[in-house]
């Protein structure tokens, strides 16, 4: 399986997920954003980071940048496509998943582990994962997202949350949200779920005796859905 | 020609950053403010000589990449 990573000025966890993409089988491939053309791929990642030091609002001017069009095709012809915070900021704004990610409610920059629950199983991401809760780590100041009235609506009618901030029982409240995010979403899917942006990152758990281990159930159900 | 544009946030956005503006404010001994409402503006110099013209495009670029119409609202309040 090919997998692609981009890399923007700023990005910083790119190399994280490289290390990871390889341990659990992926033959991965560092991508400039300068670059035109995206090499062929089983799975594109846009990983976390500052792009652009997060001027204007994050993510903004890296989702103009030359690769995103060969992105955006990609993700047209159903390529799987995973944003992983300042990835997922990169996905908002160029509008291949709906909605915004605002300043934190509380204004600070959150660097924790959090429990996330699965709410949509059918897709490539997360199909046949035993586990319903998984312990992720995130680390953003820009993660309450926010969407339309409408578009919440519409998400929910499609079943586009991926997964939600819930506690190690998979109870999703109020007091489990990190952000302020509607509803504790912490990752949502476009409409055809080929593309998944979320605020955790798996990457940083794939190693027992750094963080955890759920980084990597999550990987290596992935490369096994797409053999 | 320079065009002046500003960018609000919509009305049901929350805006954490004006709430603390506001609070400060009140702290200072501003107590007759009922909203603090945070906002982003922009001097854009172009070649452009048209004033509609310029207008137009800039109003593109608010759509394309200065706003993001989900959460903002923007007004170009003068050009010259």
């Amino acid at each position: 399986m090919k997998s692609s990573v981009i890399t923007f000025p700023g990005s910083n966890c790119d190399r994280d997920m490289d290390v990871a993409l390889k341990k659990f089988g992926f033959k991965n491939k560092m991508i400039w954003h300068d670059d035109l053309e995206l090499p062929k791929s089983d799975l594109v990642v846009l990983p976390g980071g500052f792009s652009y030091g997060d001027y204007l609002r994050c993510g903004s001017m890296a989702s103009k940048s030359k690769i995103m069009k060969s992105v955006i095709n990609f993700a047209k012809s159903g390529g799987l496509i995973i944003g992983v915070c300042n990835g997922f900021q990169i996905l908002v704004e160029s509008g291949l998943v709906p909605g915004v990610l605002l300043r934190n409610k509380y204004l600070e920059f959150i660097c924790k582990n959090v429990f996330v629950k699965i709410n949509n199983k059918q897709n490539s991401y997360f199909k046949n994962i035993n586990n319903n809760v998984l312990e992720f780590h995130i680390a953003h100041n820009e993660g309450n997202y926010f969407c339309t009235d409408d578009q919440l609506k519409e998400i929910e009618d499609n079943e586009q949350v991926a997964i939600n901030y819930c506690n190690k029982e998979g109870r999703i409240e109020d007091q489990f949200n990190p952000n302020g995010s509607i509803k504790n979403i912490a990752g949502i899917f476009n409409k055809e779920k080929n593309i998944l942006g979320m605020m955790p990152h798996p990457e940083r758990m794939i190693d027992p005796s750094l963080s955890g281990e759920d980084g990597s159930l999550f990987f290596k159900n992935l490369i096994n859905n797409l053999k | 020609m320079k065009v002046s544009v500003i960018i609000t946030l919509k009305k049901d956005v929350l805006d954490p950053q004006g709430k603390v503006i506001h609070q400060t404010l009140d702290g200072m001994g501003y107590k007759d403010i009922e909203e603090v409402r945070q906002g982003k503006y922009f001097e854009i110099y172009t070649k452009e000589n048209d004033l509609k013209k310029a207008k137009d495009k800039v109003e593109e670029m608010c759509k394309k990449l200065l706003a993001n119409l989900v959460i903002e609202n923007y007004k170009i309040i003068d050009v010259q």
